[in-house]
């Protein structure tokens, strides 16, 4: 009976390639595995490629290697100083004991509700412990004032900052997480977003603060036009003074230069000169409309009645 | 049972039929060939590199080219393109790009939108331009990278934006806030290690809210109506000032020509009565009696109405028309 024979061994190849296979494991690069035994985990597998195992009695489980993400809700928390905000928060983990976290949290899906317990009530704490402005800002850096603005701004200064705080959530965050075999890697403040009724309410804020900049760049403009027009009242009266000093001083000199030239030669003879200059002006001061009334007893006429 | 077992038998009766099977076999080893082939050799194109993986376990990264590899699986390769620059957007989508590039009109407001160091709100759209630094990092390190990315550019693009004023963002600061979220960004992904090289963070569009844009604009305008003012006044200033200058000039030029006269004038008037008095000098009494005698001569000859009176009568008597006298040369003679 060749027949059956050829069967047998058909069979048994069969089988024995499914032994092989089933003792054969490959675990890849981005991923460990846990294998158990009758569903109880008996070892962990961290290092990628090919493995051996017991067949048909072990089976695997794959867990990721890689970082993993979480994102969160957007939740709204009161920071201390009473305002309402919305914090969005991503973080990263990863499965650092895939043995524990199979066994506290089976899957990935049922490490983000963990992690979503733990992150968040993490952040709700710190968020609420904190101002708002330590949770916006990083550090004490000076903020760039528009040019116009002149009023002086207390800078708060800041305690902790946005980085700080996320170290912290990460750090307060991470003390749970092992427990689930997990790392947190990384906690970080996606958005904050002012709640719709603070917003408004910003909003106001920021349209009064621009239109009091808006104010000051237009008293700026007529300060300015003031200043200029005044330098110019200034400088013109200032101008026109000092020219008239200058021209008076000019005129004054030269009266004096010419009064002392007109001294020094008339006092050679004053007499000779009140003479000539009387002379000198009666053209002048007797014009033709004048009436001149003489009598021959004058010097010129004298003669009209004699030669003696 | 039977009929299996007819099934079996009419099955291997079948086998020996020796043409039937060699061109089974001969197909099984062309398939085999051919999957040997396929799984052996690969290319890697200039753009990428591959990454190759045995049983899983990462074993080398390979350049362009052509490559060889283990066979059915064994070895397997991802190909990665380390040189092309990828990007995201933040708070805009383009939704064709080209020459004019067509922005999607949905907004992203929820990326965008985030707060100043003083508490203001401001809209911020940027681009991460990226490429994959270290293919075996990016492969094996982080899942889903591109989201990681995203994630940590709007993380780090707030912490920026978190650390200035909404004017250094919507004015001068634009160039620092995308060099440091391009820092920021590099430094998270690198303690993630996802192997993600960031080329450049840029910002494109950073405006106020919608809601205060009018106020924003109006800061604008006065700043405008501001530096107008103060152009038209130094206008003024520069029309009447270089004007003044020149009239002050021109008073002390008027006033140097006025000395300039003045000494000039008295020295002339000095000079001809010093040299008269030295001539009269000489001839005191003849001089002086004949200046007198030129001058009235000159008055009376211009003088219309002139009445001479004998010092003797005692009435206003006229005499003759006076015109007559001044015209006698005779008399002017006479008188000297």
């Amino acid at each position: 009976m060749g027949n059956i024979k050829q069967i047998i061994i058909a069979v048994v190849g069969l089988l024995a390639i499914f032994v092989l296979f089933s003792s054969f494991y490959t675990v890849d690069q981005r991923e460990q595995a846990v294998i158990t035994q009758f569903g109880n985990p008996v070892r962990v597998v961290i290092d990628p490629g090919l493995h051996v195992k017991i067949p048909f009695i072990q089976e695997i489980r794959f867990f990721e290697k890689r970082i993993l993400e979480w994102d969160g809700r957007a939740t709204q928390i009161p920071t201390k100083d009473k305002k309402f905000i919305l914090v969005d928060t991503y973080a990263r983990w990863r499965i650092i004991d895939p043995l524990k976290f199979y066994q506290s949290v089976s899957d990935e899906l049922g490490a983000q509700t963990r992690l979503d317990n733990v992150i968040e009530s993490t952040v709700r704490d710190f968020i609420t412990e904190n101002p708002l402005i330590e949770v916006v800002r990083n550090s004490n850096q000076v903020l760039v004032q528009s040019e116009g603005e002149e009023i002086e701004r207390v800078d708060v200064v800041i305690q902790t900052g946005r980085q700080k705080l996320t170290r912290a959530i990460l750090a307060k965050a991470s003390e749970m997480t092992p427990a689930y075999g997990i790392e947190l890697i990384d906690v970080e403040v996606k958005h904050i977003n002012y709640v719709q009724s603070v917003r408004e309410k910003v909003f106001g804020r920021m349209i009064a603060e621009r239109e009091r900049i808006a104010e000051q760049y237009r008293s700026e403009g007529q300060g300015g036009r003031s200043r200029i027009l005044g330098d110019m009242e200034k400088d013109l009266k200032k101008i026109t003074s000092e020219a008239y000093r200058t021209a008076e001083e000019i005129k004054g000199k030269a009266d004096g230069q010419s009064t002392k030239i007109y001294a020094s030669a008339y006092k050679k003879d004053p007499d000779f000169y009140s003479f000539t200059k009387a002379l000198e002006s009666y053209p002048d001061a007797i014009g033709k409309e004048s009436w001149l009334i003489l009598t021959t007893d004058s010097d010129f006429f004298r003669y009209l009645k004699s030669v003696r | 049972m039977d009929f299996e077992k007819d099934g079996i038998e009419e099955f291997l009766r079948r086998i020996p039929r020796r043409r039937k099977r060699k061109i089974v076999v001969t197909a099984i080893i062309v398939v085999v060939a051919l999957i040997f082939f396929r799984t052996t050799f690969y290319t890697v194109d200039a753009q990428s590199v591959g990454v190759v993986q045995l049983f899983g376990k990462y074993t080398r990264t390979t350049q362009p080219g052509l490559h060889f590899m283990i066979p059915f699986g064994i070895e397997t390769v991802t190909k990665v393109p380390v040189t092309r620059i990828l990007s995201q957007e933040f708070g805009f989508r383009t939704q064709k790009p080209g020459v004019r590039t067509v922005r999607s009109q949905k907004v992203f407001l929820n990326e965008s939108l985030m707060l100043t160091g003083d508490l203001n709100v401001v809209v911020v759209e940027w681009i991460v331009q990226y490429k994959i630094g270290d293919p075996r990092a990016y492969l094996f390190n982080v899942n889903r990278v591109e989201e990681t990315i995203r994630d940590v550019s709007e993380a780090a693009m707030r912490q920026v934006v978190g650390d200035r004023s909404v004017d250094g963002v919507l004015t001068v600061e634009r160039m620092q806030i995308g060099e440091e979220a391009t820092l920021k960004m590099q430094e998270i992904l690198d303690r993630y290690g996802a192997g993600i090289q960031i080329v450049t963070v840029k910002l494109q569009n950073v405006t106020p809210p919608d809601q205060v844009k009018p106020a924003f604009n109006a800061v604008n305008e006065a700043k405008q109506e501001k530096e107008t003012m103060i152009n038209e006044a130094m206008k003024e200033y520069n029309t009447i000032i270089p004007r003044a200058s020149g009239d002050a000039e021109k008073m002390i030029k008027e006033a140097e020509g006025y000395a300039i006269d003045r000494v000039n004038r008295a020295e002339g008037d000095a000079a001809r009565f010093l040299s008269l008095w030295k001539s009269y000098s000489v001839a005191k009494d003849v001089t002086r009696r004949r200046l007198y005698m030129e001058t009235m001569s000159t008055v009376l000859s211009q003088v219309e109405k002139k009445y001479i009176i004998d010092e003797d009568e005692t009435g206003i008597l006229r005499v003759l028309p006076l015109d007559e006298l001044g015209g006698k040369s005779s008399l002017r003679g006479g008188g000297k």
